[in-house]
Formats: structure tokens, C-alpha cells, sequence
């Protein structure tokens, strides 16, 4: 691995930097390079993509945290207008000059107003002689703002004549990005996923106080063999790290193995680890209900998850609403006679069945259906007869709201609407019983 | 939540224009004053008992919420530095609400909670709808919106600069909420010591602010995910907690978020009670109790229960309706002054008018009742007002009594019916008091098969079955049950005292079986046939004729006291029974009504020229009745010329019945009019709309084609 190594920065921090984002450093020294020293231009937009929980912000944070850059850090999922977007990032451009008089709200409505604004603060600040970093996390939300946005950021340097460096963070590709008017090009770089050596590495490396460094590390390595399968994302990863050593531990506090004994450690935990990627991962059971379980040393069945309640109760005319938006979903409409009237006349054997319906009607999924086909299945399946009252209506329009039908196309109740079933079989199966 | 329904506006009509209403229609000397007294006061009444029923039922789901509130961020300003809470991700607390489908009762439930939660743990409560957040950033407005006022009203001494910053439309992101929160929290801190006491006796030091979602199916799922990542990444700063409001099912919460989102979370399952056993208590509490003079007949009782079993689950619905069936009954009552507590009877019955009187003398259960005295009786009770009087009141104070009565034993019965296999007369106590009340309930085929199913009752059973049976006939009030206690405890201790015979019957049996274990197949046969035989001939154990004897009793208690209140003298003062006038009320046919408009006018316009048998049309009939009629012999598509056509045969029919043939060709300008006008009526009623497959066609949109 290439140590850190860059003439304007003192080692000293370099060092601490390193030890501080394990994994990582060819595209942080990447990213120094690019830098280059505190005075210097840097690339006017730097586009950082890659997988969930790859590092992107951490080390962005890092790096220009301890090398002590200014910079601006902004996440805009949380600023989602462009005006909050832009207001935010200059109040945090006031707070970071050094001598900080009251800041006072600002307002800021385009982006014309922005490049004044933020040229006013640069001018104002002993800013000039060095790069400003604008880091936008979670930049994919940009394109949903104003069409102008995005490209205006990316060449920000040339805007306003001033040194400045956007960053841009996302976990998809630049081509998803490029607006079809053009813009200027970033300079893209990618944060590969970390190996299970790398996640191995970087989760033992936070062991805690009481137990040796290679006692914890045994335990990591048990847990991605378990998890690795399924979840490579860091921070669940470590929270269920932290969730389960404790029961990883019970053998040693009770003194029935030592440190040393993997292989009984392994048997203690190993089904332990199985079930909580059954519950906890899958969020079944809340994190807390699993320490309180492990607590009492109960059974995890005694929980029932979330999907254990399944069941719905439905009023009567309901259910057999939802059984007949469910035909109406899932049968073609040439079959209607033949299963709902009494006298249908002669079933053509041969021909019936054409090529293309062979498929199951269960995989081409819910076909959109017209209100008065649902009433004649419904009048068709309930026994006795049933007044088209406002009852019945309603329950309609209620089991769309409860997202059991949902509504196709446009809304005009005069039009005649149309519905589609969106439950599966199963959960009918569970209502017609 | 769109279970429609709005009986409110009536009451609200009646509440704001008061007795004047009810007096307008019917005259003075019917007491209209008083019985819109009686009808305010036995309301509120009921209303007070439902509430108060409610909160009995919701007190554990609340209490449960209440203690996962106080535990969820019972760390939240220890600065730990203990390694697990270090590392360990920092998650959402988030309640998951399972509250049924009924949408309507869940306003109630809410409200509750956030009192509840005011009161105890947080007064940062926040309610969110739906249909008030498309988009993240209505949702954040209406957040802080509801959190900052309800901060001023929480200590409304405040200092203005609180109110400006609200007014002035502050920018809706995290950090702004933040910072209120910071300077709220502080100033709680930093006040004096005496005004401190009020509030964080109640609150702690940084309590929780809670979101609640009341209707999480009807979210859309960005809002919902970009809210709880801005505020998972916020939790150290702000202690939040959600509570999502789930109408259907747990599952929908993996439905709308995705694993990375879900994962910010914490969840916990509560759920409520189930609707139907709030119904049960609501009936249980409200109809079958003497506490209250009004009484539901079987046929208004029936429409509302089903109502709710068939529609809607809702009991605010169902409570509704018996609101509605307590004003109709005061409403259309003369005599309803009368429905009023025991102790005000004699009152009110010897202030009773001359009309009054006469409205007594005409009621069809008073007038058998006459039928059966002698003569000289008779004619006392319809010419004398004051002995008419005497005999009312005693007459009114039988019904009491037999209301008392009727409870305790109906619910003897049911301690009975309910642990029978196969429940033949209904597992639920609503549908043996419907039973009832229909008919006389000892004549129907399910009493009768469950007596049978009584009469094998083994003794453990039937053992805790009279106990029960004791306590409830204990408890009531009834004076008559004195001599059934004492008989059913006299059954008890023979149960006891039969115990020892009963175990030598059993070693004489077991000595039987014993023999027959060594025989093959044929003489098996023979001695079970034997045995049959002899059991048939052979007389009951002494167990068996004590059942025998029970059941017998219970009969008769059943045979004296379950009488159907239609069968009682003065029924109709209590009861209501206009099943018909509620069902009109509460289950609307829009489209039965419609049709009926459009296709017999006369039914509504009450005009003689318009009435016609079946078939045929009537040009005197509103033009968009015969342009309806015509319509519907069309296919799905109808075509406008022949329609036309058809239309003004019809019109110019009856005008000039010898019209010439020309006339006939060039159709009246004015007739033309009238069909169009006709035909857009029509479509916007939502019967046809124009279509695109054939330009001078018109599609049909109801019962498309039959």
C-alpha cells in the first residue's frame, strides 16, 4: 500500500489521516493529487460514485476535516429545494470564516443571487488564497430541482471567477447524470466496494476496551461468514457486530471457554447469528426487542415479526369485494360467462386455450378492470342479492385507500373508473376461507 | 378515510335550532319541549358511557405505547462513552399502530393517544394525514408547523420573538427545527424553579417529539423515505419517534420502504383491540342494561349490526346510528316523553294531556291489552283519562321490570348457548338477544337442538355454568330471583353431594369394560347391541336426571321471563322499531334512487298524468325521462339520429295523433332542443359520454349493454 504522501501537508497529519480511513488510500492520495496544494485550482467538479456504504462521504469528511480545507458539506436529500440548497450552503460559508460576526439569514432565491452572494462571502473572508470545497452528498437529487442547477454547479469555478471545487456524491453513474442540454464534464472517479478482507479490516479494527484485539477479530471474521452472503453494507454490518457480542461472549463470562476456544464459541453462536439474519436484519423484530430477548435469554419465537400479522380482518361485503376485484384482475374477460352465469352454453374444447394464455395470468400481473365488471362478479359470487347502495361504493373507494385496489388512470368518477387488484393470492386465499 | 357518513348534520340541526324544530310540526300539547329534554339528557348519557367504554379498551394499547415512549430515548442526553452505544447505529424508534380497517374510529384512538402523550411523556406531538403531505416539503411545513404551536400554546407567557419566528414562515429543513428544539429544551432548563415545577413534573428533561402518521397506507413512498433518512441522520440532535398508523396490515411497512430505509428503523408492533370486541362491549354496555329507558327493537338492532358487519366495521358508525335512532325515536314519538327513568314516571304520566291520552289509547299493544279486560274495565280505560293514568304507570313499571329481568336471564342463557359445540343460537350475546326479540325464542328448531346439546353437558362444565348463572342473577337488580338463586345453589350442592355415588358407578362400569376386552369381533357386536339395548331400558343415573332437572329449570326461567318485548303492553313507548326509516337514513341507494327518478317520475313527482304501467312511455313525462327510458334499450352504443327519432315519436305521439308524414321527416326545432338538452343532462349524470369509436354515437356507462 502507497503511504500518503504529499509535499503541502505536514506528515503529521497524513499519518493520522491514513489510520483513519483504513482501505482506502489510493483514492485518497488520488484525491490529494487532484487537490493539489492550498492555493491551487483544482478541478472545477470532481464526481465521486459508488456502491452503498463505500466510504464516499466518510472519507470526503475525513480528508478535508483533518487536512483542515474549508469546505462546505451539504446532504441534499435534507435541502430539498434548490433554495434551501443554496441558502444553506452560504450559511455555512459564513460560519466558516474565521472571524465570525452574527450571522444573519439569508436569502437567496436563484442562482444568479447565489454567484453574487457567494462572491460577496469569499471577498469578505481571508478565503481567497485557498481551494473552497463545496461537497454535495447525495447529488442524484439534484437533477430534480430546477434544470439549472446541476450544470451551474459543475463549472461554479467559472461562475464565479473564484477558487472553488465542487464535489459531487452519488451512488450512480455520471451518465445517468448528464442533462441532454450538455454541460461540462466532471472528473469522475469510483469508490470500488470494499472486499470481505477490506470489511474484515476495518470492523475489527474498533474493538472494544475489555476484550483483546484478536478475540474480537475471531468474532468478525464468524459474523461476515454469516452475513457476508447477504448484506455487505458496513454500517449494518457493524450494528449487528455490536448487537450479538454480547451473546458471543456469554461462554467466557459464565468460564466455560477462554478466549482462545473458537471452535465452542463458534457452536454458541453460530445459530444465534442464523436466526437474527431471519429477524433482526430483515427488520422483524426491532433491535431492541432482540437485546431485551437476548437479556432474558428467551427464545426469539416467542416474537412474532412483523410479516406473522399477515392476517386482515374485512368487513363482509369487503372481502368479497376485494375476492371479485381479484377475478376481475386475474381472469380474462371472455371467461366471465362461462364462470359466473348459469347457463353458458357449450365449452368449446378444442382451440380454447391459445398460445400466448398459457402463461400464467399470475406472472403477466393485475389487468385494470371498469367498475361495473367488479359489481357484476360481486352480484354473481354473494349469495343473496345485494343493493348497489352507497355502502358499497364506499368500501370501494376505502380499499383503494387502503392500497388493496388501486386506481388506473384519471381520477373522474363520471368516466367510468377503472380499478386493479393489487393483493396477491395468498392473502385472498387467507380472505375467502 | 372514506367510509362515508354524515348523520351528524341532523343533530346538528336539531342541537342549533333546538326544540323549535321538533315543536314546528307537531302540536303544542304533545310535550315537544320536554322530550327534546329527555332525548339531550339520555344522549349525553350514552355518549359519556361510550366514551368512557373506549378508554377503558384503549388503556392497555396506550399504556404500552406510553412505556415505549418513555424507554426510547431514556438515553438520549447521557453523553455515553461506553463502547457498545458508540458503535451500535442509532435507529428511530418507531411504533407500528395496528388499528383495523374501520379508518373512521381512528381519530378517536388518536386523539386519545396524543392527550395521552401530552399529558405524560412529550408536548411535542405532531398528527400527519396523507392527503396534507404530497410532497417533503408540505410534510415538514405542517411538522413544524404543529410543533412550534403547539409550543405556544403550551406556555403561552412566551415572549413574542417565539411568535414572530413562527410567522414569518422560517425555512422548513431539519436544522431549523433543530435549533427550536435546542432553544426550547434550554429555556425549560433555565426558567425558574417555580414555573419549572408544572411542566417538568409531566416532562423530562429533553422529551421526545413525536410524529405521528396517522394513515401510512395512503403516503406515498418517496415522502415517507426522504423523511426518515433527513431524520435518521439528525436523531443525536433531535429525539424523534414515529408512530405509524397501519390500517391493514404490519406488511405494508416493508412494502413502502425500501431495506435501506427500513433499516433506520426500529420498529415495534402494537396492536389494538379488534372492532368486533369493541362492538360486543358497546352493546353489551349500552342495550343490554336497564340503565337506560330507550330500548332498540329487533329489526332496527339487526340493520345496524349489520350495517357494521357488512360495511364498514366502524362503531363510531354504529354509535351514530343508535344516536340517529334515539332522535327519530323522541322525534316521531308523541308518547316518547314517557321513555325516562323509573323515578320520573309517575310525573310525567299524570301530566300527561287529553291528546296524549288519546295517543296512549291508540296504540296497537294498548288496545289488545283492553281487548282482554272485562267490560267494565274497559270502558274506565278508554273514557277515564285519570284511571287511564293509574293503569299506565303501573303498566310502565311492569316494563321495567321485565327489561331488569330480561338482561340477567338472557344472560343466564348465554353463559349456556355460548360453550355449546356449534353454537346453534349464536356464539356472540347479540345475536341471542336478537333471538329474542324476533320471536318467542323457546319455539324456534335452535333452541330446541341446544337444549338437546345441553342435556349432554358433562358435569365440570355444567358445575361452573350454574355459578356463573348464580353470580349474574345475584347481581341484578330484579327482586323476583330470589327463589331461582336458592334453587340453582340447590342444584349445586346436589352436584356435590352426587360425587360419591358417582364414583361406584364408575368401578362398575370399568368392571364392564373389562369383560368385554376378551371377545372377538362377533361377540363384541353382540354385547354392544346388548348393551345398547339395556341402556336405552334402563333408567338414568342419578347425575343424568339432575341435568335433566337443571335444564328443565332453565327452560322455564327462559319460557317466563324471555318474553319478545313486541309482546308487552305499551311496547312502543321504549322501543323503536322503524327498521325501514333507518335503513333509508343509513344506507343510501343512490343508484336504486336514481332509477327510480328517471324511469317512474311518478314515484317522486306525485303527479297523476304520470302515472303509467310498466312498459310504455308517457310523453307527458320530463323530457330526460323518456330520453333515459329510450336509452335503455340500446346497446352499449347508442346512436344519436335514431335516437332523436325515437324521441320526438314519442313527444309528438299524443299532440297529433294524425300527423302527417312530413312532419314527421323534418324534425320541430324545438323538439331538437329539448333533446339535447335532454341527452347532456343525462350525461352529466354519469349515464352516457361521447365516444371517439363512432362520431354520431354516444357510449353508454351504466350496466354497460345488458
Amino acid at each position: 500500500m502507497p503511504n500518503l504522501e504529499h509535499p503541502a501537508y505536514p506528515a503529521a497529519d497524513l499519518l493520522q489521516l491514513e489510520s483513519l480511513v483504513p482501505c482506502r488510500e489510493s483514492q485518497v492520495s488520488m484525491l490529494l493529487s487532484i487537490f493539489g496544494e492550498r492555493q491551487q485550482f483544482s478541478f472545477p467538479s470532481i464526481f465521486i460514485y459508488g456502491h452503498t456504504s463505500s466510504g464516499k462521504t466518510y472519507v470526503m469528511q475525513t480528508l478535508l476535516t483533518t487536512l483542515q480545507l474549508p469546505h462546505v458539506f451539504v446532504n441534499c436529500v435534507e435541502y430539498f429545494t434548490s433554495r434551501l440548497l443554496l441558502e444553506e450552503i452560504l450559511t455555512q460559508l459564513q460560519s466558516c470564516s474565521p472571524g465570525t460576526e452574527q450571522t444573519s439569514p439569508v436569502h437567496c432565491d436563484t442562482l444568479n443571487d447565489f454567484v453574487r452572494l457567494f462572491k460577496q462571502a469569499l471577498a469578505s473572508q481571508e478565503l481567497q488564497d485557498q481551494t473552497l470545497y463545496i461537497v454535495l452528498d447525495r447529488a442524484e437529487q439534484l437533477r430534480e430541482m430546477e434544470a439549472n442547477i446541476l450544470p451551474a454547479f459543475l463549472r461554479l469555478q467559472e461562475l464565479t471567477d473564484r477558487n472553488v471545487t465542487v464535489v459531487l456524491l452519488s451512488e450512480i453513474v455520471w451518465e445517468l447524470f448528464r442533462p441532454n442540454t450538455g454541460c461540462f464534464e466532471p472528473f469522475t472517479m469510483y469508490f470500488p466496494d470494499y472486499s470481505i478482507g477490506h470489511l474484515q479490516k476495518i470492523l475489527s479494527q474498533n474493538h472494544p476496551p475489555e476484550y483483546s484485539a484478536d478475540f474480537y477479530a475471531a468474532y468478525i471474521n464468524i459474523l461476515l461468514g454469516v452475513f457476508y452472503m447477504v448484506c455487505r453494507d458496513l454500517k449494518e454490518l457493524r450494528h449487528l457486530a455490536v448487537l450479538n457480542f454480547a451473546k458471543y461472549c456469554e461462554p467466557v463470562v459464565r468460564g466455560e471457554a477462554n478466549e482462545r476456544d473458537t471452535r465452542k464459541l463458534w457452536k454458541n453462536i453460530e445459530p444465534h447469528l442464523k436466526k437474527a439474519m431471519q429477524t433482526v436484519y430483515l427488520r422483524e423484530i426491532s433491535s431492541s426487542q432482540w437485546e431485551r430477548l437476548q437479556h432474558d435469554g428467551g427464545e426469539p419465537g416467542q416474537l412474532k415479526g412483523l410479516s406473522a400479522h399477515t392476517h386482515v380482518e374485512l368487513p363482509y361485503y369487503s372481502k368479497f369485494l376485494l375476492i371479485a376485484a381479484y377475478l376481475a384482475s386475474y381472469n380474462p374477460v371472455r371467461t366471465d360467462k362461462r364462470f359466473f352465469l348459469k347457463h353458458h352454453g357449450k365449452i368449446r374444447k378444442t382451440n380454447f386455450m391459445k398460445k400466448h394464455e398459457k402463461t400464467s395470468n399470475h406472472l403477466l400481473g393485475p389487468k385494470p378492470f371498469p367498475l361495473d365488471r367488479l359489481l357484476a362478479i360481486l352480484y354473481s359470487i354473494v349469495d343473496n342479492r345485494v343493493a348497489p347502495t352507497a355502502n358499497i361504493f364506499s368500501q370501494i373507494t376505502s380499499l383503494v385507500t387502503l392500497q388493496l385496489l388501486s386506481m388506473v388512470g384519471q381520477s373522474d368518477q363520471l368516466d367510468g373508473p377503472r380499478y386493479k387488484c393489487t393483493v396477491s393470492l395468498d392473502f385472498i386465499r387467507a380472505i375467502a376461507r | 378515510g372514506c367510509f362515508v357518513f354524515k348523520p351528524s348534520t341532523k343533530k346538528r340541526r336539531l342541537s342549533e335550532k333546538t326544540a323549535h324544530d321538533f315543536r314546528s310540526t307537531s302540536c303544542d300539547s304533545e310535550d315537544t319541549e320536554l322530550r327534546f329534554v329527555t332525548y339531550q339528557s339520555l344522549w349525553n348519557q350514552i355518549k359519556f358511557e361510550t366514551e368512557q367504554i373506549q378508554e377503558d379498551l384503549n388503556k392497555q394499547l396506550l399504556d404500552n405505547l406510553v412505556s415505549f415512549l418513555s424507554r426510547s430515548h431514556s438515553d438520549f442526553h447521557e453523553k455515553t462513552t461506553k463502547w457498545t452505544c458508540r458503535m451500535k447505529f442509532r435507529e428511530i424508534p418507531t411504533a407500528a399502530l395496528v388499528l383495523g380497517v374501520n379508518v373512521t374510529d381512528h381519530d378517536l384512538t388518536f386523539r386519545s393517544l396524543s392527550d395521552v402523550l401530552q399529558d405524560n411523556i412529550t408536548p411535542y406531538v405532531a398528527l400527519l394525514e396523507a392527503k396534507d403531505c404530497p410532497g417533503i416539503k408540505n410534510l415538514m411545513q405542517k411538522l413544524m408547523g404543529q410543533l412550534m404551536n403547539c409550543d405556544i400554546e403550551v406556555d403561552s407567557m412566551e415572549d413574542e420573538d417565539c411568535v414572530q419566528v413562527s410567522r414569518n414562515g422560517i425555512r422548513c429543513s431539519m436544522p431549523s427545527l433543530i435549533s427550536w428544539y435546542e432553544s426550547v429544551t434550554k429555556k425549560t432548563d433555565s426558567e425558574t424553579p417555580s414555573k419549572k415545577r408544572n411542566s417538568s413534573s409531566r416532562h423530562w428533561q429533553s422529551p421526545p417529539v413525536v410524529v405521528i402518521f396517522k394513515d401510512m397506507e395512503s403516503f406515498t413512498t418517496k415522502v415517507l423515505q426522504d423523511f426518515i433518512v433527513i431524520s435518521s441522520q439528525h436523531i443525536s440532535e433531535l429525539p424523534l419517534v414515529l408512530i405509524f398508523g397501519i390500517a391493514t396490515s404490519p406488511m405494508i411497512i416493508h412494502r413502502l420502504l425500501p431495506h435501506s430505509v427500513s433499516s433506520l428503523l426500529c420498529i415495534e408492533l402494537f396492536q389494538s383491540l379488534s372492532c368486533k370486541e369493541h362492538l360486543s362491549t358497546i352493546i353489551d354496555k349500552l342495550l343490554l342494561t336497564s340503565r337506560f329507558p330507550f330500548k332498540l327493537g329487533e329489526k332496527v338492532l339487526q340493520v345496524l349490526i349489520n350495517i357494521f358487519l357488512y360495511h364498514d366495521f366502524s362503531v363510531q358508525n354504529f354509535v351514530k346510528g343508535f344516536q340517529l335512532c334515539i332522535v327519530e325515536h323522541f322525534y316521531s314519538q308523541p308518547l316518547s316523553v314517557l321513555c325516562c327513568h323509573l323515578v320520573d314516571i309517575k310525573k310525567r304520566v299524570y301530566s300527561l294531556s287529553h291528546d296524549q291520552c288519546e295517543n296512549i289509547r291508540r296504540l296497537p299493544s294498548f288496545r289488545r291489552y283492553v281487548e282482554k279486560q272485562e267490560s267494565g274495565k274497559q270502558i274506565e280505560l278508554l273514557t277515564n283519562d285519570s284511571f287511564l293514568k293509574e293503569e299506565t304507570q303501573k303498566l310502565l313499571e311492569d316494563l321495567h321490570a321485565y327489561h331488569e329481568n330480561y338482561v340477567s336471564v338472557l344472560r343466564c342463557l348465554h353463559v349456556f348457548t355460548s360453550s355449546l359445540p356449534k353454537y346453534p343460537l349464536g356464539k356472540q350475546i347479540r345475536e341471542l338477544h336478537c333471538a329474542c326479540l324476533e320471536n318467542r325464542v323457546w319455539e324456534t328448531e335452535e333452541y330446541e337442538s341446544s337444549l338437546q346439546l345441553a342435556r349432554m353437558l358433562n358435569k365440570t362444565d355444567l358445575l361452573t355454568m350454574l355459578q356463573q348463572c348464580v353470580e349474574i342473577l345475584m347481581s341484578s337488580s330484579g327482586k323476583e330471583f330470589d327463589k331461582a338463586v336458592e334453587k340453582l345453589k340447590e342444584f349445586l350442592t346436589q352436584f356435590q353431594n352426587l360425587e360419591e355415588a358417582s364414583q361406584e358407578q364408575d368401578v362398575s362400569v370399568s368392571s364392564q369394560k373389562e369383560l368385554q376386552k376378551k371377545t372377538d369381533l362377533y361377540h363384541l357386536q353382540k354385547t354392544l347391541l346388548e348393551l345398547k339395548e339395556s341402556r336405552r331400558s334402563k333408567k338414568l343415573t342419578k347425575f343424568e336426571m339432575l341435568r335433566f332437572e337443571v335444564v328443565d329449570y332453565i327452560d322455564r326461567l327462559v319460557r317466563k321471563y324471555l318474553v319478545p318485548a313486541d309482546n308487552r303492553t305499551l311496547h312502543e313507548i321504549v322501543y323503536f322499531n322503524a327498521a325501514t326509516v333507518l335503513r333509508g337514513h343509513l344506507n343510501a341507494a343512490p343508484r336504486t334512487a336514481l332509477h327510480t327518478a328517471l324511469n317512474n317520475p311518478h314515484w317522486y313527482l306525485k303527479n297523476q298524468a304520470l302515472k303509467c304501467d310498466g312498459g310504455c312511455i308517457s310523453n307527458k313525462a320530463p323530457d330526460i325521462c323518456i330520453v333515459y327510458k329510450l336509452h335503455l334499450e340500446c346497446g352499449r352504443l347508442i346512436n344519436l339520429v335514431d335516437w332523436l327519432e325515437a324521441f320526438s315519436t314519442v313527444v309528438t305521439a299524443a299532440e297529433e295523433p294524425n300527423a302527417d308524414a312530413a312532419s314527421s321527416d323534418q324534425v320541430d326545432d324545438i323538439i331538437h332542443a329539448r333533446f339535447i338538452r335532454a341527452v347532456s343532462e343525462l350525461e352529466l349524470l354519469g349515464f352516457i359520454k361521447p365516444s371517439k369509436q363512432k362520431t354520431d354515437h354516444v357510449a353508454r356507462l351504466t350496466w354497460g349493454g345488458c
